[in-house]
């Protein structure tokens, strides 16, 4: 399981792949922003994406989109970690097909229970 | 700095005096049908008019020179020797940046003891378990004398590592504690700079005043456009969610959200 995990803060992604870690997940990578992650996404075989909302560069949901429009990247799971809590946005990020949506501050029990969530949808 | 342009004697009382008589007499030429005078008096009013808008401006213009000059954003008079004089704002941008300098180093600070402790802590945890169940099996009394001689070397062996473990931990732990003195200072700095973002507001709604009336006296209307508020473009933490419907206050708020449309 190859994990993509992009903010534009390194403290949030080493906080992020340090709960990874803690859930198994060790095969993890980061970028800054959408259009850094956009062709990590494209050549780098991942199965899983993480991101935040607020980058400078692409926002996370920006990156959403362009995911689901890529044919080979439509269905990698999507997981959104973000401050950004207006209801608007958080429609806007499912209408966008987010998989999972995260408001921070938030704790290792939600992010475990969200990621858990998202692949037994996957499994089953 | 408008000086010269202005009539030292149009205060505000004699321009309207003169305003009104002047409208007077174009009356009362018009009624006399004596169009040429009336034409004259016209012109007299125009003169009138310029001539309150050159004072006003001129006032306007000494105000909003101040008003800059509280602001203290003027970079162009800064002597660049003298350190005390550089603008205020550009202080505060320099103290917000140490703030974020100062959160960053402790965040990672405490994220680096944390990572040199969570190794120490599992590896005596297993080792105190593979310990646990060798006691066990010696107390059942189901332990050979050569196993034995191992498990002796073994428990030696953990004390030793657990006195230099906890230690270690203890330094971290007491490390992360101090990390945190980062409150402290940040809270104190962002509390100046919030002190001049109030002292800002206080300008610029003088400011804003100013400007209305100068739009009031030559007639400016300008067209606004609302901001258009990109959903796309985030909006950062929202710092207060109470008695906001726009606004989810929690986790379990988004998952209802989320289940509602269906998830």
């Amino acid at each position: 399981m190859k994990i993509l995990v992009v903010d534009d803060f390194s403290t949030m992604r080493r906080i992020i792949k340090n709960l990874l870690r803690d859930l198994g997940f060790t095969n993890t990578d980061e970028a800054d922003d959408g259009s850094t992650a956009l062709p990590m996404l494209k050549t780098g075989k991942f199965d899983f994406l993480v991101t935040d909302w607020n980058m400078p560069g692409m926002t996370g949901i920006e990156l959403l989109q362009a995911v689901r429009a890529d044919d080979s990247l439509k269905n990698l799971p999507v997981l959104m970690v973000t401050a950004e809590a207006k209801r608007d946005q958080i429609v806007a990020a499912a209408q966008a097909g987010v998989n999972g949506y995260v408001v921070k501050p938030f704790t290792a029990a939600v992010l475990k229970e969200k990621i858990e969530k998202i692949f037994e949808r996957i499994d089953s | 700095m408008t000086n010269e342009q202005q009539p030292p004697s149009s205060s505000q009382e004699e321009i309207e005096t003169r305003l009104s008589e002047q409208a007077a007499s174009l009356m009362e030429h018009v009624s006399k049908g004596d169009f040429g005078e009336a034409l004259r008096v016209i012109s007299d009013l125009n003169d009138t008019r310029d001539r309150t808008l050159y004072h006003e401006v001129g006032k306007l213009t000494r105000s909003l020179h101040e008003a800059i000059r509280n602001f203290n954003i003027d970079m162009g008079n800064v002597r660049m020797n003298q350190e005390e004089e550089l603008s205020k704002i550009a202080d505060a941008s320099d103290r917000l940046s140490y703030v974020v300098d100062m959160t960053n180093k402790a965040a990672n600070k405490t994220m680096d003891m944390v990572e040199a402790s969570m190794p120490v802590a599992i590896e005596m945890k297993q080792e105190a378990h593979e310990l646990k169940e060798a006691w066990g099996r010696l107390r059942r009394r189901e332990m050979d004398p050569s196993e034995f001689r191992e498990l002796y070397k073994r428990i030696d062996k953990f004390l030793v590592d657990l006195a230099a473990n906890s230690d270690k931990v203890y330094t971290n732990l007491s490390e992360i504690l101090l990390a945190q003195d980062f409150q402290d200072l940040t809270g104190q700095v962002i509390n100046k700079v919030t002190g001049l973002v109030k002292e800002v507001e206080v300008n610029l709604v003088k400011l804003v005043a100013m400007a209305g009336k100068v739009d009031r006296i030559t007639g400016i209307q300008h067209e606004m456009k609302a901001e258009e508020e990109s959903i796309t473009k985030g909006h950062g933490p929202q710092i207060q969610t109470e008695g906001r419907s726009d606004v989810v206050a929690s986790q379990d708020d988004v998952d209802d959200l989320l289940s509602s449309l269906g998830f």
